[in-house]
């Protein structure tokens, strides 16, 4: 086999590995704000689901969590959820089977969401109350504060933790191989089986690094974009 | 009429009772200096004024309107503690100005806001918005800031930071301006600066509350000083009243000379 047989056959692998990034970075941004806000809530009961459900999945290796949410409906409830599906979306980066490829976006949206929420919770409550009584002194409503005063400071803290936080994500899909979704990884394992070659498992390292030392540059970029005030 | 006047406020966090019924009345365009040492229920008393604490009881009228009637107050709707706190104004102690704004952005972010609210305001976006910030930069002149309006507060000293926060303040055109130690988080060289606002302020006829520590500066400034002492008026009177015959309250005197040897 070339050489640029195998890049290609790993730039295949590494389409889904980003593809996986891409997804959980769009999703469970997002969905980590309402989890971080539920576990800031006045009311007990609210707080204290969300407290156990980031717990429990912090507290889960994500590999488990994949399983979990791939075989789990299938097992217990004789209902798979993410058996053989086909799409348009994933046939249009070559995944014919959807169900596992779901399963890992579910998880690991969910599982980066409560992350990303307590890096949220960590960067609202290190603003001091000063910047919230300033605004209600000064006529503002509560949504305008947080929107006008607030977000742009927490902001400006997540960045340092967040990017740390996205970085380990990239890597992490490696762990989709577990159900056998085709990313680079996996993609490498099966070029050492079927054709002899290990070296590709080394190789895939180059791609990460790539990705990863865009990311840092990205993120160097933002902070710096943010430093023009302190906080 | 007395512009403000406050009857009876009392408030309590958990078992320790900070104010224990305070009243007091205000004309408009006089200065009323709050002096007292720490714990003496001060600053709970200003942050009632400001609705940042709601008291468990007491009254408070401003204009003759009743603003507030403890503990029927405890259930009001975000919306009108923004209304009825329209009428105070509040500087910090620790200034408080927002980081990520200019010095004139921070002067024109709520009053823009508020304008927002009003029914005609995308008509006449562009004037409102220039008049806005024409008031500001008077403001900043009025402070001595004009030079430092593209500044953002990291890159101002204290005592800077104070006077803009004193503009944001003014920028609302409150009818009362509360001081909750302005000038307790500054070196004592910086102090100055932010006194001698204050003196023009009161010059011209602001109608001010001012929690200090500055003795010599509260004698100079008051119309009227209130002594607090473990949550009540302990005594009040002008200055000349307060500082001169220092034989009535002792808990005064103790406190006066103890701020004198400073």
């Amino acid at each position: 086999m070339q050489f640029w047989d195998v890049v290609l056959q790993l730039l295949d692998g590494f389409k889904l590995s980003v593809l996986i990034f891409a997804v959980t970075l769009l999703c469970g941004a997002p969905l980590g704000l309402p989890i971080a806000f539920c576990s800031m809530s006045r009311n007990k009961v609210v707080k204290g689901i969300s407290k156990v459900i980031v717990w429990v999945v912090r507290g889960i290796p994500l590999m488990l969590q994949i399983f979990i949410i791939y075989y789990v409906p299938g097992l217990v409830f004789d209902f798979p959820l993410f058996g053989e599906l086909d799409t348009w979306f994933f046939l249009e980066f070559g995944i014919q089977d959807a169900g596992r490829m779901i399963a890992v976006l579910i998880a690991f949206t969910i599982n980066y969401a409560c992350y990303f929420s307590e890096i949220y919770r960590g960067g609202i409550e290190s603003i001091s109350k000063g910047q919230y009584e300033a605004g209600e002194v000064l006529g503002m409503t509560k949504r305008q504060i947080f929107f006008k005063v607030i977000l742009l400071q927490v902001i400006k803290r997540i960045v340092p933790p967040m990017s740390n936080e996205i970085i380990t994500l990239i890597k992490d899909t490696a762990l989709a191989n577990c159900i056998l979704v085709a990313e680079i990884i996996k993609k490498a394992n099966d070029l050492a089986a079927t054709q002899q070659l290990v070296w590709p498992l080394f190789f895939a390292g180059v791609f990460y690094l790539l990705f990863v030392g865009i990311l840092t540059l990205l993120f160097g970029y933002i902070e710096k974009k943010l430093s023009y005030f302190k906080s | 009429m007395p512009i403000l006047e406050v009857k009876g406020f009392k408030k309590s966090f958990g078992k320790t009772e900070v104010l224990k019924g305070v009243d007091f009345t205000l004309e408009k365009g006089k200065v009323l200096v709050i002096i007292g040492s720490s714990g003496s229920g001060k600053t709970t008393l200003l942050r009632c004024l400001t609705f940042l604490e709601t008291p468990d009881e007491g009254a408070m009228f401003v204009g003759g309107e009743e603003l507030l009637r403890a503990p029927m107050t405890k259930g009001m709707k975000d919306e009108e503690i923004r209304e009825k706190r329209s009428h105070f104004g509040l500087v910090f102690q620790n200034f408080n100005l927002f980081p990520q704004y200019t010095v004139l952005e921070n002067l024109c972010l709520a009053p823009k806001l508020k304008a927002k609210e009003q029914p005609d305001y995308k008509k006449d976006k562009v004037r409102i918005d220039a008049e806005i910030e024409a008031r500001a930069k008077e403001l900043l002149m009025q402070v001595g800031l004009s030079d430092k309006a593209d500044s953002y507060p990291c890159q101002l000293s204290g005592g800077q930071q104070q006077r803009v926060a004193i503009a944001r303040a003014l920028a609302l055109s409150p009818d009362i301006l509360c001081f909750d130690e302005p000038t307790s988080a500054l070196d004592p060289e910086l102090t100055g600066e932010v006194l001698r606002v204050l003196r023009e302020l009161a010059e011209k006829n602001t109608t001010m509350i001012i929690v200090t520590h500055e003795m010599a500066f509260a004698r100079e400034i008051a119309d009227h000083i209130i002594f607090m002492d473990e949550g009540v008026v302990a005594a009040q009177g002008s200055p000349a009243e307060l500082f001169g015959e220092q034989t009535q309250n002792e808990h005064l005197n103790r406190f006066i000379r103890a701020m004198e040897q400073k």
